[in-house]
């Protein structure tokens, strides 16, 4: 047959009929009802020879123009070390599926394992899953196992500074498992404490779901926040994106019982939105409600350390309908991308990517603020490498960003005419920064 | 891959002082030292201080306990473990969409789109419907969104009283668990004695309550699904949509499709059907297609291409709108990966997928059924089950079976899937083995089937020559050790 992934002779394919009884390859499908086959190619293109199938791709890839990133919202554009795809583009790793054989799957195991350890102390908590598709998803998954935890109540309060991209995931899955989800507001670019404490006084609360830092890059103080969810018997979950863990106070310190977010922040290339990696950490006394794959140590029996998939009653393979959740394949080639990120970086390495990307947000910050054409929306909060801006009256921020995009810069994420979020990692440099200002400037 | 385990952790190699990064120089002060006290974490990371040449070794000696695609033969049913051409993870790696922000105004990411819309429309037309999203980031996501669809077009018709989904009892486990997150009550339907759905057991499960039927055809024996006519009428006629899961599309591809059977929606695993890599559990992709009337359920956003051949990406925000199942367009270099397969096979190249993997899974099928049990005979499509070996007397189980294999270079079919038989031993070949790797399998399988006679035990005791030995799994889950805190606090450190 012609094409390079099909081994097939002729001769082979009359060879492996005979063995089969068979006149010709359609004679295997008579068991199909005729009106059924198709009795046309697909209306697709002709076969492409390799050269072809590359010239295809990089005239598309000709038509996205490169961008100086400043733009945050969820998703960063932090260095990823070239040891990194070095490894994860190991055809034993990456061509491997899910490690249901433990006996030639202990490296997927051990960099889950390894993965699930750092994870746990990124957070602050006891145990990790194997991952989950991103932050969004991560985030409902989170909602569901505090309703699942507390039985009878349905009722999941999520602070109105949460990214907007994730709270719209989880309203799409709390709308079919009968979950109402409501909002706690905002003060002054924060979740406004006060009335989460009224909210959680009408009763009935499962579980509430904050972000730090927030969708607006402050920094939220959540201290107070854990005993006032659990004497409402409630779960506290919350979505943070990884890296700033290294420096901020954890999701364990702050007393949640379920941490959740994205760790695309962990180097991981933006590539349009994914594949990215969701995670999920929570206490010792939840495991068994922690829905995705979890690896567990145990032994051998030829007396090694070995790794497995364990607590697997929870799963849709063996529970079917009674499971905790429909999760099957996870993100698996990106925890490996994480494992390899945190361990070549270290507890030093994440804190200076932490202080380059802050410092460079502070400075800009600043310089924007100089320009006189845009100011801190929340000038009093704290944050670390992104933060909100107001447009000074006479512009707009479609205007602001169309300015910024003619000079080779992505500038941000608009919120509304008024405000854009804009954030920088240790990549921009000096220069990225003076033809940010200069641009605003010239305006 | 080793035969002998390289049992360290990247904790183990730890040493104080080392790092694996080198930073760009700090130009400004700290913003680090402005924010309070409070708000920053108190407790060290647990994190190793390794070096890059350390890093990197350890993960390439972690990687030879590991068996891939490109190790060897991975007949594992239903999970369609074809090879994974290389000019595709050469393209997925695009500096153009590696360092493309999802905020990026669709104007400097119109490539981006075309590639997006371009397998959109390729796998509409392999799937015989009329539009996909490619949002849903792995096949038991795709079945949640799909049904998410269903949920959503009954709404709008406010038809609220259909509460429950059929799924045959042979059904990948994922079907049930992903109609209950997506709300619903879920009833088993029977299979007959040929593995094929009990289409009276399904008639009489139809009525009002129903909001969907989920198949997969061929179903996971490897059957087709000959009634599948009677059945898209019988659900049609209930006033409830069919579901198809893409998990066993390969077969069926250059020779059928799903949309001509009479199904309403569908899903199809990239990883699969379209050879993007497994990755170890991930990522993959769960595009989700459905037939006319059924696009504006879709979840958003969507991409359009515009009368002027640009391309956009929208937020329809009608009150049918599904809203979000992701962030953002989902697993995207996955869709790079997937597009480019389909135009190196072309239209004349699909043609033969199904084909091939039909023949190789038939060959293997009859080459081995004088010593396997075959409770279904066939013809198969690309899958069948064995029902263990012929001869019980034995003891040689499914288990022991399967663990053997490693020994002998292959990796394991599944194993008690489908729950339809004890012995469960599901074979999924692919298009992509030739026929002396086809025949070493068949040797290997006949040698166990051998030793079970001659050597039970070598077989029940088995792997043998593989990293690691049998795992004691009860201790695992007893006493779960799932961080390395938790293995010092129960070993003790070094």
């Amino acid at each position: 047959m012609a094409n390079r992934y099909f081994p097939h002779t002729p001769d082979d394919v009359r060879r492996m009929l005979d063995v089969c009884g068979a006149s010709s390859l359609a004679d295997l499908y008579s068991d199909v009802p005729d009106e059924l086959l198709m009795k046309r190619p697909y209306g697709l293109p002709e076969s492409m020879s390799e050269p072809e199938v590359r010239a295809w791709f990089d005239a598309a890839f000709a038509r996205c123009t490169p961008l100086t990133c400043f733009a945050g919202a969820g998703a960063y554009d932090h260095y990823t070390p070239a040891a990194i795809a070095a490894i994860t583009s190991r055809s034993e790793f990456l061509t491997a599926y899910t490690p249901y054989q433990p006996e030639i799957s202990q490296g997927t195991l051990q960099y889950i394992f390894e993965y699930q350890s750092m994870m746990a102390s990124l957070t602050g908590l006891d145990v990790s899953n194997a991952s989950m598709y991103d932050g969004a998803t991560a985030t409902a998954e989170a909602m569901i196992m505090a309703v699942n935890s507390a039985r009878k109540k349905r009722r999941i309060l999520v602070s109105a500074t949460i990214n907007p991209e994730v709270s719209r995931v989880v309203a799409t899955y709390a709308r079919y498992q009968n979950i109402a989800v409501e909002t706690i507001p905002e003060h002054d670019g924060v979740t406004d404490r006060e009335v989460l404490k009224d909210m959680l006084g009408a009763g009935d609360v499962a579980g509430v779901i904050a972000q730090s830092p927030n969708y607006y890059g402050i920094i939220e103080d959540f201290e107070g926040w854990a005993d006032d969810i659990h004497a409402a018997k409630a779960l506290f979950i919350i979505n943070s994106p990884a890296l700033p863990l290294a420096v901020l106070k954890t999701p364990g310190e702050w007393g949640a019982d379920i941490a959740v977010g994205d760790a695309q922040s962990l180097g991981m290339p933006l590539n349009y939105g994914g594949p990215y990696l969701g995670y999920m950490t929570t206490r010792q006394s939840l495991i068994r409600k922690l829905p995705g794959r979890i690896v567990g140590a145990t032994v051998d029996d030829r007396g090694q350390r070995v790794f497995v998939l364990t607590l697997q009653a929870r799963e849709q393979h063996i529970r079917r309908e009674k499971a905790t959740s429909n999760i099957c394949s996870n993100q698996g080639l990106m925890t490996l991308h994480a494992a390899m990120y945190m361990a070549l970086m270290g507890e030093r390495g994440l804190r200076e990517v932490n202080s380059l990307s802050a410092s460079a947000a502070h400075e800009l910050a600043r310089r924007l603020e100089a320009s006189g054409k845009m100011k801190l929306s929340h000038p009093d909060k704290p944050f670390l490498n992104e933060f909100t801006m107001t447009v000074a009256d006479g512009y707009d921020t479609a205007t602001v960003l169309e300015a910024l995009r003619k000079a080779g810069i992505l500038g941000g994420v608009a919120i509304d005419e008024r405000e854009m979020i804009i954030a920088c990692t240790e990549t921009r440099t000096k220069a990225d920064i003076e033809s940010y200002v200069s641009t605003i400037n010239n305006l | 891959m080793n035969r002998r385990l390289y049992d360290k952790l990247i904790f183990e190699h730890s040493h104080s002082g080392r790092h694996g990064c080198d930073l760009p120089r700090a130009i400004w002060p700290d913003a680090l030292a402005d924010i309070p006290e409070s708000l920053m974490r108190a407790e060290a990371t647990a994190l190793p201080e390794v070096d890059e040449p350390t890093v990197v070794r350890h993960y390439t000696n972690q990687s030879t306990n590991n068996f891939g695609v490109d190790t060897g033969f991975y007949p594992l049913g239903s999970c369609t473990m074809k090879y994974n051409p290389k000019l595709n993870e050469a393209l997925a790696s695009a500096p153009a969409i590696a360092g493309l922000h999802p905020h990026a105004p669709a104007c400097s990411a119109q490539g981006a789109l075309e590639i997006y819309w371009t397998l959109q429309r390729a796998l509409s037309e392999i799937g015989g419907m009329v539009e996909f999203t490619l949002n849903p980031f792995a096949g038991a996501h795709g079945e949640l969104t799909g049904l998410m669809v269903i949920h959503a077009w009954h709404d709008s018709r406010e038809d609220y009283a259909r509460t429950k989904v059929l799924v045959p009892d042979s059904a990948h486990g994922t079907n049930p668990a992903s109609a209950h997150i997506a709300g619903y009550e879920v009833v088993e339907v029977k299979s007959l004695a040929d593995g094929t759905v009990d289409v009276e057991d399904l008639r009489s499960k139809l009525g009002t309550d129903v909001a969907a039927v989920m198949m997969t055809n061929p179903n996971t024996v490897g059957m087709f699904e000959k009634n599948i006519p009677a059945i898209a009428e019988a659900v049609h006629a209930a006033g409830a949509l069919l579901y198809y899961d893409g998990a066993n599309l390969n077969p069926m591809v250059g020779m059928a499709r799903p949309g001509d059977m009479g199904f309403d929606v569908m899903h199809i695993n990239l990883h699969k059907t379209f050879s993007t890599p497994h990755g170890g559990g991930g990522p993959g992709a769960g595009p989700v297609g459905v037939r006319a009337g059924l696009e504006e359920f879709l979840p958003a956003p969507r991409v359009f291409k515009n009368p002027d051949g640009t391309y956009s990406i929208e937020e329809p925000g009608g009150k049918d709108s599904l809203g979000r199942i992701s962030s953002w367009l989902g697993n995207y270099t996955v869709f790079i990966r997937a597009l480019a397969y389909i135009l190196t096979l072309g239209a004349d190249g699909l043609a033969h997928v199904g084909p091939l993997a039909t023949l190789n899974a038939n060959y293997v099928m009859h080459s081995l059924d004088d010593l396997y049990l075959l409770p279904i005979p066939g013809p198969c499509k690309h899958e069948f089950v064995f029902d263990g070996l012929r001869d019980k007397s034995t003891g040689v189980t499914t288990l022991h079976i399967a663990k053997r294999l490693l020994d002998l270079g292959f990796h394991a079919p599944t194993i008690y899937f489908p729950l339809l038989f004890h012995e469960s031993l599901m074979i999924e070949p692919t298009e992509t083995e030739s026929i002396e790797t086809l025949d070493g399998f068949i040797k290997a399988m006949r040698r166990i089937a051998d030793e079970s006679f001659k050597d039970p035990e070598l077989v029940k005791s088995a792997p043998h020559d593989t990293p690691a030995g049998r795992a004691d799994d009860t201790e695992a889950a007893l006493h779960p050790i799932v961080t390395y805190a938790q293995y010092l606090a129960k070993n003790g450190h070094d």
